[in-house]
Parts: structure tokens; C-alpha cells; sequence
């Protein structure tokens, strides 16, 4: 399959459209806001972000609404990727080669899709993260509504809460390892839209191969 | 109520030291409340209400003598009513004073993220600070009593504050101020649990109550507060009074292991990804490299493009040296 309408001047390919880039900001940025004001609340050395965040009331008050936001943000998401997400057996082959990934082997790796296996997890993992921490966190938010009978509920969100967050504060390390130190471009592509044909053919190898079949270089 | 001259033994969500922890000593303060002696005439409810400048709320009548089913953030001295049948077929009135317990290992303190929002003084009296309080509603979950309650439009959270205001000048506590039947009393943890001993056997003894005894449960490390209580085997019966409270075991496991394993990972994982950019770099270093073998070689090949005639006529002139030659 070619799909050379993806095809921009000076060998360029487009890999996310405004829409994506929009969605992928606004959930970004409010998953920092929430991250910031969280880890205020998590640990008292870290109480001194919430002032940061605009003092320790208004974190409180704004945590739960950009938590809205976010989780907003990755409904759309999951609305626009969850199609390309599915593990495919190429994938299967790739986590088992995972090593030589970790050492910048890429040579050696099975070709990975538009998505990577890696961010595929990532997907599903921020997506996953985003359920659980939406149910956790609307307990959190209104504690004084769930009646007593019910304190399981509150039990249970105080684990599932920092839980979740901790998780989703492990993916976001990586993501933003791999997309700003480890793949240089890729942050590239998230702000601008478009990557070289060069980085497609490196990083994912199957989209190179939808977009361009068989022919070793790109009609120019 | 913020009141700075008692002297601070914990502190919520503080990191580092406590200031002034443990340089003088202070008798631990308790109240005792006698149920056994208790008629229910809700003096204490008004004295708290009046004392603490607390507005008056509607009460809720629902056929029994209780004032309102719980606690609420501007009601913090609540007589509980129960009608309790005995195995002879008799009733039995049991009464409780409900109000926060000063527990010695507070939930709430635990649970609360606000550096200062809650304290405990050395007398071991627990209370909030309100200035500090974020009003997140964690304590509400740390509190094994369901005690701390949220004012909606202050958004902060509030409860008993054993009077600390009085108890700092030397005064009782406005409820034991103003009981009529002596079932309040107030002094050191000390002296309230011998006196709290002696009822109970008492009531043992003498009064046919062969269950009678304190609460004053170690699951929380004991309470500023505590019951002589008819039947001390069923604390249940008197409104819900927990037979074994604890801390909440997922509060205890979110604030201690969870918070340290938590915090290791995310430590160890900014260094890890460190130590892995340092080892291996980003991925497409080697295309630079290549691209500057490219590069140079595509230079060197126009220079050498460009030398040629030059070196040729440097090679001409016999005797010259190649050197300058490979300058120009």
C-alpha cells in the first residue's frame, strides 16, 4: 500500500495531523500540572511545588478539573489511535528482541510500524492509567459525599490513585526520554507535524513500507 | 484553631525536624466520659456550640432524641441515642458523647498532605489548623471515628478541638464545664484512666454490670478520649463506637510502603534513563557520524578536486615541498 499523499517537500512525510498535535498537547500539558500538584501532595519534600502551582489551595481546588481535561484529552486520543495500537505478531517479535532496542541496536529489530510496540504500551498504559485515576480521583475529590458505609471506596481510591499516578509517572519518563533524548525528532514531529523520510526509515520501517512499498528510496 | 502556645509533638506533612519536639515535657490531657452516668440533657452540645462561636445549623428530627444523625463540620459534640434490649427483655438507655477522640496515632494526621494543616500537641491534643489546610478531604479517610468534617464554602475541614484554647489557660474543656451529672471529667491520661478503672469496677461489683469497662483502644495508641462503658465487650452498641479501630490499612499502606517504594522508583528511574543516555547515547548518533564521513569526504573530494592542478604544478617545480603544496 503507498500512500505518497503523505509525501511533503524536502523528503519530509507527515506523521500527525493538527488535531493530533492539538490533543496530544492539551493532555500533555494538563498531565504536568497534575503530576507537579500531585507529587506536592505525595511527599511533604515536595509540598513547595504546589506554591509553584499557584499555592497549595488553588493546586487542590484546580487538580481535579485539569484531571478533567486530561482525561478528556485522552478520550480523543484513544478515539484517533486505538485503531493502530493493536499488537501485531511483528511486535511480538520485537519485545523479544527488546534488548537490542535498549543498546540502540535497531538494525537488528524486527520493523516496527507506524507505532513502535513500545509505544503502543505507552498508549495503553496512559490510557489505562487515565481510567483508573478518573474513578480513583473523583472519590478523592468529593470525599465528603461518599457516606460512611461506603469508606471502602475511599480505601480503596488512596492506593488505586497514587498507584495509577506512579505508573503513569514511569511511562511519561520514558516518553519523554525516547522523544527528546533518545530519538532526536521525535518531539520534533509532535510540535511541527512531519518528520524526515530518513527518520521514518530508521524508526519504523513497516510504515516505511506502507507508505513507500518497495522501492528502496522515495520517489523524489 | 490556630494556638501557638501549646508546644507541637507532630506535625502533618512536615519534612525535616519538628521545631521545639520534645524540650519540655507536658502532662498528657484526657477526658473521660462515664456513659453510665450520662442522661443525655445535651448540655455539652450547647456549651461546645457556644464556646467555639459555632453558628447554629437546623437539626434534623427523626422521632428519637438525637439532635442529628452525625457530626457535622459546626456540630462537633453529638450525644448518640441507642435503645438497647437486654437478653431479660429490659431497655436499656446507652448514651454517648461522640466527638473527635484525640487519638495518640492520629488517621488524619497521617493521612493529611498540607504541611501544618494538623498538629499534636504534647498534651496530645489533635487539631487543625485551618489556615494550612488545603481541604483535600484525606483526613476524613484517615479517621477510623468518622470525625473530621468538610465545610463546603470554606473548603477546610473541621472537628473537636478538646478546647485547647481553655485547656492551655488551665481550664477544662466547655462540654466537662458544663455537665450536670459529673459523667465528664477532665485531667491527665493518668489520672482519668485510674478514675476510669475504679468506676468500672464498680459498676462490676456493685451495679451488676459484669461486662463494665474503659475504652481506650490501642489500636490508635490510645485516645484523649475515653468511655466507662456498661458493656466494654459490644462497644458497637453505643452508636457505632468501633470495637478495634486502627488507622486504615490502605492509609497506612499508602503512606508507607507505597510512598517508599514509590519514591525509589521514580529516583531510580531518572537515574537509570541517565545512566543509559550516558552508556548508549541517542540512537542516531552513528547517522551523524556518517553524515560527517559524508560530509568530509565530499569536501576532501572537492578539495582534491581543486588541488589537483596545483599539486601538479607544485610537483613540476623540482625541489619544492609537497607540503606547501597540500597547503594551498
Amino acid at each position: 500500500m503507498s500512500q505518497p499523499e503523505l509525501l511533503l517537500p524536502h523528503n519530509r512525510i507527515l506523521r500527525y495531523e493538527f488535531h493530533e498535535r492539538l490533543t496530544h498537547w492539551v493532555s500533555a500539558g494538563s498531565f504536568i500540572y497534575l503530576m507537579l500538584t500531585g507529587l506536592a501532595f505525595w511527599s511533604p519534600w515536595l509540598f513547595w511545588l504546589a506554591y509553584v502551582c499557584g499555592g497549595p489551595q488553588i493546586s487542590r481546588t484546580l487538580h481535579p478539573w485539569v484531571g478533567v481535561v486530561f482525561v478528556i484529552g485522552v478520550l480523543f486520543l484513544y478515539a484517533m489511535w486505538h485503531a493502530q495500537m493493536h499488537t501485531t505478531e511483528t511486535d511480538k517479535e520485537w519485545w523479544r528482541n527488546i534488548d537490542h532496542y535498549t543498546k540502540n541496536e535497531d538494525e537488528l529489530m524486527p520493523p516496527a510500524g507506524r507505532y513502535n510496540p513500545g509505544q503502543k504500551l505507552l498508549f495503553w498504559g496512559f490510557v489505562i492509567c487515565a481510567v483508573l485515576l478518573i474513578f480513583s480521583g473523583v472519590i478523592l475529590w468529593l470525599p465528603e459525599y461518599i457516606p460512611w458505609n461506603l469508606r471502602i471506596l475511599r480505601y480503596l481510591a488512596v492506593i488505586v490513585h497514587p498507584g495509577a499516578a506512579l505508573l503513569s509517572i514511569g511511562l511519561f519518563m520514558i516518553h519523554i526520554y525516547m522523544s527528546i533524548f533518545a530519538e532526536r525528532g521525535a518531539l520534533n514531529s509532535m510540535l511541527g507535524g512531519d518528520v524526515p523520510v530518513d527518520f521514518v526509515r530508521r524508526y519504523h520501517p513497516g510504515w516505511y513500507k506502507e507508505v513507500f512499498g518497495d522501492s528502496p528510496a522515495p520517489p523524489k | 484553631m490556630s494556638q501557638e502556645t501549646l508546644r507541637v509533638q507532630k506535625i502533618s506533612a512536615h519534612a525535616g525536624p519538628i521545631p521545639g519536639e520534645g524540650t519540655q515535657r507536658e502532662y498528657v490531657v484526657a477526658k473521660l466520659i462515664d456513659t453510665t452516668t450520662c442522661i443525655g440533657c445535651k448540655a455539652c452540645e450547647v456549651a461546645c456550640m457556644e464556646w467555639n462561636d459555632l453558628p447554629f445549623g437546623e437539626t434534623i428530627f427523626d422521632n428519637t432524641y438525637q439532635t442529628m444523625p452525625e457530626t457535622r463540620w459546626n456540630y462537633w459534640n453529638l450525644i448518640l441515642f441507642n435503645e438497647h434490649e437486654r437478653e431479660d427483655g429490659t431497655m436499656q438507655w446507652l448514651m454517648r458523647k461522640n466527638q473527635c477522640m484525640h487519638c495518640a496515632e492520629p488517621g488524619c494526621l497521617a493521612a493529611c498532605p498540607s504541611d501544618g494543616a494538623i498538629v499534636q500537641y504534647a498534651n496530645g491534643i489533635v487539631d487543625f489548623h485551618q489556615d494550612n489546610c488545603i481541604g483535600c478531604g484525606y483526613c476524613i479517610t484517615g479517621c477510623p471515628f468518622n470525625i473530621p468534617k468538610f465545610n463546603p464554602q470554606t473548603k477546610r475541614v473541621f472537628k473537636c478541638t478538646l478546647c485547647n484554647d481553655r485547656v492551655q489557660q488551665g481550664l477544662e474543656p466547655a462540654c466537662i464545664k458544663a455537665c450536670p451529672t459529673g459523667c465528664l471529667h477532665f485531667g491527665s491520661k493518668e489520672d482519668m484512666l485510674d478514675l476510669a478503672g475504679k468506676r468500672a469496677t464498680q459498676l462490676r461489683e456493685h451495679y451488676n454490670f459484669p461486662d463494665a469497662g474503659v475504652y481506650d483502644p490501642p489500636g490508635v495508641g490510645g485516645t484523649g478520649v475515653i468511655y466507662v462503658l456498661h458493656d466494654a465487650k459490644q462497644p458497637e452498641l453505643y452508636g457505632g463506637l468501633p470495637k478495634d479501630p486502627h488507622i486504615p490499612l490502605s492509609v497506612k499502606l499508602w503512606k508507607g510502603p507505597i510512598k517508599w517504594l514509590g519514591n525509589i522508583a521514580m529516583i531510580g528511574g531518572l537515574v537509570g534513563l541517565f545512566i543509559h543516555y550516558l552508556r548508549f547515547g541517542p540512537k542516531d548518533r552513528e547517522d551523524e557520524q556518517i553524515r560527517e564521513e559524508i560530509l568530509t569526504a565530499e569536501e576532501n573530494a572537492v578539495k582534491s578536486q581543486e588541488n589537483r592542478p596545483v599539486v601538479k604544478a607544485v610537483a613540476n617545480q623540482e625541489g619544492g615541498e609537497p607540503t606547501k603544496g597540500e597547503r594551498t
